[in-house]
């Protein structure tokens, strides 16, 4: 142990400042950059169901489309019959 | 020799691969590193000139070294999507670039609060430090290139050309304080031969770089397999996989 006590330890020899300054920003960048990392996963799973869903709906809506207009030509030949 | 790299061209293997690397990674780098940071700011003796600002050096160093380091692997990949096509190859490269820019900027702020005190100055233009900061701009500029293009193949051309280009700038930075009289001291630890430092200083500083070399590759394969999923995401397994995760 270099240190008598914990001040001593937070002072650093008068250096305290500049030590503290280096490992706090080191920790600052590299916690963001990890919790942001580690959030992208769900954001992308997110992101592709949302875009499942939003595909699911435009083919049912062209399904439901594609169905009407097979009855409404349907109907037609019958009138002209 | 191929044969047995072929299958991690298939992005499906590669994402469970690096889903099953990522506990071990987080292992590694939490162990490693706490050791290592607990030795360099407690233990580990203050240098006899610097006294305890020495201690920046735990961090200012490794970071410095692995932001070349993280760039040349950069720049390896890059140069294998150019040349052979390989799609997963563009991917690791996007997922490299910003944990390069982010230890390089920790390499210049730490740089900073270590030069204030022992040089007097926070910054100055000489070779080591102006080729650094042309290391975090060449960073910049790669993730840019990557955000600029809706199509990833013509995005990952680009900032696959850029870092290419850019790779000049690493021996620059090696060799900066050999080439030119500069403030910043030249190299203690990767001296050929015998390192210039003390065992007691020298050790703590290895658990450290092994440590944030673990750290490096977890948040690479973190943001390495979200790239996967963001380049596959009309593919059945991923589909099938993004179903089974939200149920």
């Amino acid at each position: 142990m270099q240190f008598n006590s914990f001040s001593d330890f937070i002072n650093m020899g008068g250096y305290g400042f500049y030590v503290w300054l280096s490992f706090g920003t080191a920790a600052l960048i590299l916690t963001a950059l990890l919790i942001s990392s580690k959030a992208g996963h769900q954001q992308i799973i997110d992101q592709i169901a949302k875009r499942k869903q939003r595909e699911d709906k435009l083919r049912q809506a062209r399904e439901l489309r594609k169905q009407q207009n097979v009855q409404q030509k349907t109907e037609l030949n019958e009138v002209t019959e | 020799m191929w044969k047995w790299l072929h299958p991690y061209a298939n992005p499906e293997v590669s994402y469970h691969l690096t889903n099953r690397l990522l506990p071990w990674l987080s292992a590694f780098s939490a162990i490693f590193l706490s050791i290592g940071l607990v030795w360099a700011l407690l233990f580990a003796p203050a240098d006899y000139q610097q006294g305890h600002s020495f201690r920046i050096f735990y961090i200012h160093v490794p970071a410095a070294s692995l932001s070349m380091g993280i760039y040349v692997s950069m720049a390896i990949a890059a140069f294998s999507s150019l040349v052979w096509q390989l799609k997963l190859a563009d991917a690791s490269a996007a997922a490299m670039a910003p944990v390069g820019a982010a230890f390089t900027a920790i390499a210049l702020i730490t740089g900073a609060a270590w030069g204030k005190p022992m040089w007097g100055t926070w910054w100055i233009w000489d070779a080591r430090l102006t080729s650094e900061l042309i290391l975090l701009f060449l960073y910049l500029g790669v993730i840019a290139l990557h955000n600029a293009f809706e199509d990833k193949n013509l995005a990952g051309k680009a900032a696959g050309i850029l870092t290419l280009v850019g790779v000049v700038n690493i021996p620059i930075i090696k060799y900066s304080v050999e080439w030119w009289n500069t403030l910043h001291q030249g190299s203690t630890v990767s001296k050929l031969g015998k390192p210039s430092m003390s065992l007691d200083m020298l050790w703590p500083f290895i658990f450290c770089f092994i440590g944030f070399s673990f750290l490096v590759a977890l948040i690479i394969c973190l943001r390495f397999r979200n790239e996967i999923l963001a380049r596959n995401s009309i593919r059945p397994w991923v589909r099938e996989l993004v179903k089974k995760h939200n149920s």
